[in-house]
């Protein structure tokens, strides 16, 4: 089912990126498909972190490009994007001054701002802690309202940065529920994780990066069964002796 | 009068006898302090965030100079500001020197360096935590500057603070320009320089006591301000 | 709601600022620059308001030494000079920044210094007598080294001594580069000699071991002068008023009130306005 209003999806093409003489990521080709839920996996420093900086326009690439299927502005793109970061970034403010900046940032009015909030609190269950200052929120709280807040600029693509490591299994579960109402909602969803079990069952494509290359591009279904590289089988039999 | 003790009954008899001419003069003290500290936190704070935040050539030329004029001497301050609007200076045309505005403007340029550097220091510090954030957003680094400045509120209080300080300590640059004259530019500062040289030690000591009491109480509501305001927001 | 008290607390100073800038309103006022010595005697605290309740106008004194008076003068930051060194005047006169000299009054200086009195000159009559005792024993001796009246008439006084100073000064005299009472704490505090005016020594407070060696000499009668600055120079002088100042001092009821001023039953200033050579 294409959507033709969507500008997914995103194509990445020749992607590298170097800082200091070392080649970080290089990536030929990769495409992140509308409304799917795709997970990026691969041991620690493998760049997945950077490699969904650079799709976000967070980090210029050295060289490569990053194509979206309708000819849209780097503004229109920034819009219809967000993302949660591995180390969520909490405004010194209330939770709902978080969401309202956030929206203001995004050109939304006065009026509006405050209604999108107090609704997305509701929707995500952080109506009760609407006024308490989001620093002092626990990590679980606070990853929720980092998503809680993307998920409000009402954006087509999300990129998610390990958005349940350190989380125990009942707020780990709650972020899954969340995600689950976004991708209902038609999100499309780009996400690392070191959560094999969370991949599974939530991935529909697998992204597997290892120093830097991603080198297995596939359905979760066969990633998770029969994987091409001995790297991602490595990375599998050790993740399941555990 | 013996000078040995440090006098808790003058400064009883300083606060309540000869009564208008004392207020006068810390009611001087604290509007040329504040009006110009105000001033330089209207104009210092921007510009630290901006000296923070964007690129051009110089700017470290400038950051260097900047806090280099943290520590400009008062006096050398006070000359310059004096040869600019004496009569025959430049902007002698403005009749200010000799009035408190003159005085307003010595603190203006002594504190103003002060909270530029530490607002820089300050906001770039945030920024780095902040960058990817706002950059997300679609916030480029002009556009973030008033969320910085907001977040950081609490740093910059003492930043603030530490203007303060140096503008309600000082004495060169605003004896120079001001001329201690009673009843109009005569200040806490400048009373103490003047007693000491009539002589009158104690009561020097006494408007010492005095200022320094009056110097803990701004700084303690400022403290408790914003300690308040970081536990509110959470700041650990 | 934090928000909203920050934003009010700074209002409430920004109109506090406003409301005390407001009640500084613009009045009718006149600026001397005169010297420390009738500032730091208290006579400007006792003549001025006589004058301002007089004449509605205020007087704002810069309170210098000679020299720096007399420049600030010449810069046109002052409507009137009032100050103690004829010579000075003189120049003052003859280079075009003052209208006319008066004379007001004299006090006179003295010599002071530490009880223990190294160079042996307590109850002198003579100044250069003393001068030169001091000279001779390198006893220790604080200038004001600051172009002051009181500098400048120390200087004159070496001179009439027959003691060319800086051919025998060494280590025991010190210039400081301060006002006067600046100067007593210091010769207070190194056990030292030095040169006051009459007035402002009676007032200083921080007297501790120092007192009066050597006074009474004509040589040391110090003659106080006063000038309108011109307003041919400056255009912002306030000539009128200043010459109301300058009219009212040499005027009998300025001249007894200079007379009147007492500090410990003390007359510290002699009012000559009359006097054609002063
Ligand atoms: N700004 C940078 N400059 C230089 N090297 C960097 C920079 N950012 C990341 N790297 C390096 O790039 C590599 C990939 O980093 P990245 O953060 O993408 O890893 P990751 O796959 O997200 O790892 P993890 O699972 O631990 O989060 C690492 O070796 C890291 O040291
Ligand atoms: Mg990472």
């Amino acid at each position: 089912m294409r959507d033709t209003t969507s500008m997914l999806p995103l194509i990445v093409r020749d992607l590298r990126l170097e800082m200091d003489g070392r080649t970080l990521l290089d990536v030929p080709f990769a495409r992140i498909q509308n409304r799917q839920r795709n997970v990026i996996l691969g041991p620690n420093g493998a760049g997945k972190s950077l490699f969904l900086k650079t799709c976000h326009g967070l980090i210029p690439p050295t060289s490569g490009r990053i194509e979206y299927t309708l000819p849209v502005s780097a503004t229109e793109v920034r819009r219809k994007q967000a993302m949660v970061f591995q180390k969520p970034v909490m405004l010194r403010r209330s939770v709902r001054a978080n969401f309202t900046h956030a929206l203001a940032m995004a050109g939304v009015g006065w009026y509006e701002r405050r209604r999108i909030a107090d609704e997305t609190m509701a929707q995500f269950g952080l109506s009760g802690l609407a006024d308490s200052p989001a620093r002092v929120l626990s990590g679980g709280e606070q990853q929720r309202l980092a998503i809680a807040r993307a998920a409000s600029l009402g954006p087509d693509l999300l990129f998610l940065d390990e958005p349940t490591s350190s989380l125990d299994p009942t707020a780990s579960r709650q972020i899954e529920d969340m995600l689950d109402v976004l991708h209902e909602r038609g999100v499309t969803l780009v996400l690392t994780t070191h959560d094999l079990g969370l991949a599974r069952r939530f991935a529909d494509v697998i992204f597997f990066f290892h120093n830097g290359r991603l080198i297995e591009e596939s359905d979760a279904e066969r990633f998770f069964t029969q994987p091409e590289t001995e790297e991602a089988k490595a990375f599998l039999e050790h993740r399941l002796f555990w | 009068m013996q000078q040995d003790a440090i006098p808790i009954s003058s400064i009883l008899s300083l606060l309540t006898g000869d009564g208008g001419n004392f207020l006068g003069i810390i009611l001087l003290s604290l509007q040329v302090t504040i009006t110009a500290v105000t001033c330089a936190g209207l104009v210092g704070l921007p510009l630290g965030a901006g000296l923070a935040l964007v690129r051009f050539p110089g700017r470290t030329v400038i950051i260097v100079l900047v806090n280099t004029m943290m520590g400009f001497p008062p006096v050398v301050a006070g000359l310059a500001i004096f040869l600019l609007l004496s009569r025959s200076g430049p902007l002698g045309d403005l009749g200010l020197l000799f009035t408190p505005k003159a005085m307003m403007i010595a603190q203006f340029v002594l504190v103003l360096p002060i909270i530029v550097a530490l607002t820089r220091q300050t906001i770039e510090d945030l920024w780095t935590e902040y960058q990817d954030h706002m950059t997300s957003l679609g916030a480029g680094r002009l556009r973030s500057i008033p969320t910085l400045l907001w977040d950081a509120r609490f740093s910059l209080v003492t930043t603030l603070l530490a203007g303060l300080g140096r503008a309600s300590a000082e004495v060169g640059a605003i004896l120079i320009v001001g001329g201690n004259i009673a009843g109009f530019t005569r200040t806490m500062t400048t009373s103490i320089a003047l007693e000491t040289s009539k002589g009158d030690l104690p009561l020097a000591m006494a408007l010492g006591v005095v200022l320094m009491s009056l110097t803990l109480v701004i700084n303690s509501l400022a403290f408790g301000i914003s300690r308040v305001g970081a536990r509110f927001s959470g700041k650990s | 709601m934090l928000r909203r008290t920050f934003v009010t607390a700074a209002a409430s100073v920004l109109v506090a600022i406003g409301l005390l800038s407001a009640a500084e309103a613009e009045d009718r006022f006149i600026t001397v620059a005169s010297t420390t010595s009738t500032q730091d005697s208290g006579l400007f605290d006792a003549l001025l308001p006589a004058f301002t309740a007089k004449t509605g106008i205020i007087v704002k004194v810069i309170a210098q030494g000679t020299g720096q008076a007399l420049d600030t003068a010449r810069r046109g930051d002052a409507d009137v000079v009032f100050v103690h060194a004829k010579a000075q005047e003189l120049k003052f006169l003859e280079d075009g920044f003052g209208v006319k000299r008066y004379p007001v009054m004299y006090n006179d200086f003295v010599v002071v210094g530490p009880k223990s009195d190294p160079a042996g000159i307590a109850g002198g009559k003579d100044v250069a007598v003393a001068l030169k005792a001091i000279a001779d024993k390198k006893a220790p001796f604080v200038s004001r080294g600051d172009k002051s009246g009181t500098h400048s008439a120390e200087l004159k006084l070496w001179k009439a001594a027959d003691i060319d100073l800086p051919a025998v000064r060494g280590e025991w005299y010190r210039e400081i580069g301060q006002g006067m009472g600046a100067t007593l704490n210091t010769a207070n505090a190194m056990a030292a000699y030095t040169l006051s005016d009459r007035g402002t020594w009676i007032a200083f407070a921080n007297k501790g071991d120092l007192g009066i060696v050597v006074e009474g000499d004509k040589k040391l009668f110090n003659q106080y002068g006063v000038m309108l600055v011109n307003p041919a120079k400056f255009s912002t002088v306030k000539a009128e008023d200043g010459q109301a100042f300058i009219d009212w001092l040499v005027s009998p009821e300025g001249q007894s009130a200079i007379a009147a001023y007492r500090i410990d039953g003390q007359q510290l200033f002699f009012p000559n306005a009359n006097d054609p050579n002063a």
